[in-house]
């Protein structure tokens, strides 16, 4: 395989993309909403009652702090949906398909394209929210909260294994759907199992400490290598031009 | 340069392409004619190593369709034009161009100059940085086309390249290809308009699932049907065309105030014709030779099928 010819693919992938108002949209507004929004949550929550505990603040900025790994697993069905879809309506699939390249090396670009501009949001916004979250939460805490291994963990390691577990469903759900909007609707799907995750240590089930975190990503690690055998079964080329078009 | 040896293809139950046998030479126009659904795509999909063959051969210079490495190298030296554009209507013109030269591995420099010289070729040039969504159907046509150059591939498939485009349109793409003809590419072009292959084809495969007849335009239309002579008369009755029917052996049809009479060498026998009719009468006031067009040959070897 050369990576080469996948860059090629998805360096015009995310041409596409930032040439589309509802893809540049989905990038910023995510990112944006949990980056600065949640530090003024943190900022103005329980401000009549004097603000939020020092004991209550780091099991809520933990919370916040999963949203990450809930955008890792949504942004890039968005994108990888575009991606895939989107040759359907263009039916730029013949031509490219035509040209001299792998089956591999188009799905490993198209990967990356769905991967890398969903993934750079969500470390650009994580910095901002972690800058804003240090700033409104210092007093009361005496320190600064962020970085941690928390974070850490989920920002290195949990969200871009979600992210790939993310693109690899879109390319299954993708092969199906002749429209981007329902292939995203049915991608979401990939994310209920990490809200779940969320809810779960919301109503005290599970605590998302570093040995719990350590076993979601071995679980989505394995859901990745899983779904990358579907993933790379339903991309083949005469499958993807008879049946996908 | 393609050489195809009992080709086929099945769809499940349905067979989309049987026993194909072939060749086009180097630096020859090769269209395929046949009504939709006659295989026509299909062929040029399992050429362009794009779907698999059930069974059969098929070379393309010298590497074989359907083995693992030579689909790759197949695919390096051919340049396709398919029935949509596929074009990347948020890119602009010379995106889409860039974006396919350098799939194609053309080095940058060399990209660059034929991305302008087709585009100046087609008289997109000035739009080049205009997006794709906003072109017409034409232009895009031809912007597909330039795709199909970019790499300058030795050998062509387009898969009806003027189909749904207005007659000036058409008419640019056609001598686009003309062009293209003249500077010996091998063409393989799959076609609904038979004129068009007339006009640009060196030999013509005529394809419903079997391939039913090959040949250049003039064999096909000198082995399949036989010329006709076209006489108006001042009035034609029946007494005049039985009597004529007594005199000459030749099929006569009347159409009007026409008589339409198969010959087959009509130097010879029209001399004949016409004092058979001006002997019984007849006032001849106009006689017309009639050439038979590739149509008659396609409409009747398709009807023969039938």
């Amino acid at each position: 395989m050369r990576i080469s010819k996948a860059w090629i693919v998805a360096t015009k992938d995310m041409r596409v993309f930032i040439r589309k108002r509802y893809t540049v949209y989905s990038l910023v507004l995510f990112p944006l909403i949990v980056g600065v929004g949640l530090p003024l949550v943190l900022r103005f929550a329980g401000a009549r009652h004097g603000g939020l505990s020092s004991a209550r603040l780091p099991i809520i900025m933990n919370a916040f702090s999963f949203f990450y790994l809930i955008g890792a697993a949504t942004l890039p069905t968005v994108l990888a949906s575009y991606s895939l879809v989107g040759e359907k309506i263009e039916k730029s699939l013949e031509p490219l398909l035509a040209a001299p390249i792998t089956d591999s090396e188009l799905l490993v670009g198209k990967s990356i394209a769905a991967f890398i501009p969903p993934v750079a949001a969500i470390y650009i916004s994580s910095i901002v929210f972690m800058v804003l979250a240090n700033l409104v939460t210092h007093n009361t805490l005496g320190y600064s909260y962020f970085p941690n291994w928390t974070i850490g963990l989920i920002l290195l390691l949990l969200a871009p294994l979600s992210a790939i577990l993310s693109i690899e469903w879109s390319v299954i759900v993708s092969s199906r759907a002749s429209d981007p909007r329902a292939a995203q609707m049915q991608g979401l799907f990939i994310v209920l199992p990490i809200a779940a995750i969320y809810v779960a240590s919301e109503v005290g089930a599970i605590s998302l400490d570093i040995k719990t975190l350590f076993i979601i990503s071995g679980v989505i690690l394995a859901a990745d290598i899983i779904l990358f055998f579907f993933s790379t079964k339903s991309f083949q080329r005469e499958e993807i031009l008879t049946k996908w078009t | 340069m393609i050489t195809v040896e009992n080709l086929t293809k099945r769809f499940g139950e349905v067979t989309a392409v049987e026993n194909l046998t072939f060749k086009v030479e180097e630096g020859e126009v090769f269209g395929f004619l046949g009504p939709n659904g006659a295989g026509k795509t299909t062929t040029i999909r399992m050429l362009c190593c794009l779907i698999s063959k059930t069974s059969g051969e098929a070379r393309i210079g010298d590497y074989q369709i359907g083995k693992g490495t030579d689909s790759l190298q197949i695919r390096k030296m051919i340049g396709l034009v398919p029935d949509n554009v596929g074009l990347y209507s948020d890119l602009s013109a010379f995106e889409n161009l860039d974006f396919y030269g350098k799939l194609y591995e053309c080095p940058e420099m060399l990209r660059r100059e034929n991305i302008e010289r087709f585009l100046k070729m087609l008289g997109l040039w000035d739009r080049k940085d205009a997006r794709v969504g906003s072109f017409s159907k034409g232009m895009k046509q031809k912007l597909a086309l330039a795709r199909s150059l970019v790499h300058e591939p030795k050998m062509l498939f387009m898969d009806e390249p003027t189909a749904n485009l207005d007659p000036e349109s058409a008419k640019m793409v056609r001598d686009f290809i003309l062009e293209l003809k003249k500077q010996g590419r091998t063409i393989f072009l799959n076609t609904h308009n038979l004129d068009e292959a007339q006009r640009i084809c060196d030999r013509i495969g005529i394809l419903k699932t079997k391939l039913l007849t090959i040949g250049s335009p003039e064999q096909l239309r000198e082995s399949l049907t036989r010329p006709k002579t076209e006489i108006r008369l001042a009035q034609v009755n029946e007494a005049l065309v039985s009597a004529l029917k007594k005199l000459i052996p030749n099929k006569i049809n009347v159409s009007g105030d026409k008589l339409i009479i198969d010959v087959t060498d009509p130097d010879k026998e029209n001399p004949t014709i016409i004092a058979a009719i001006t002997l019984n009468g007849g006032q001849v006031r106009e006689v017309t030779q009639l050439v038979p067009t590739l149509e008659d040959v396609y409409l009747q070897i398709v009807k023969e099928t039938e």
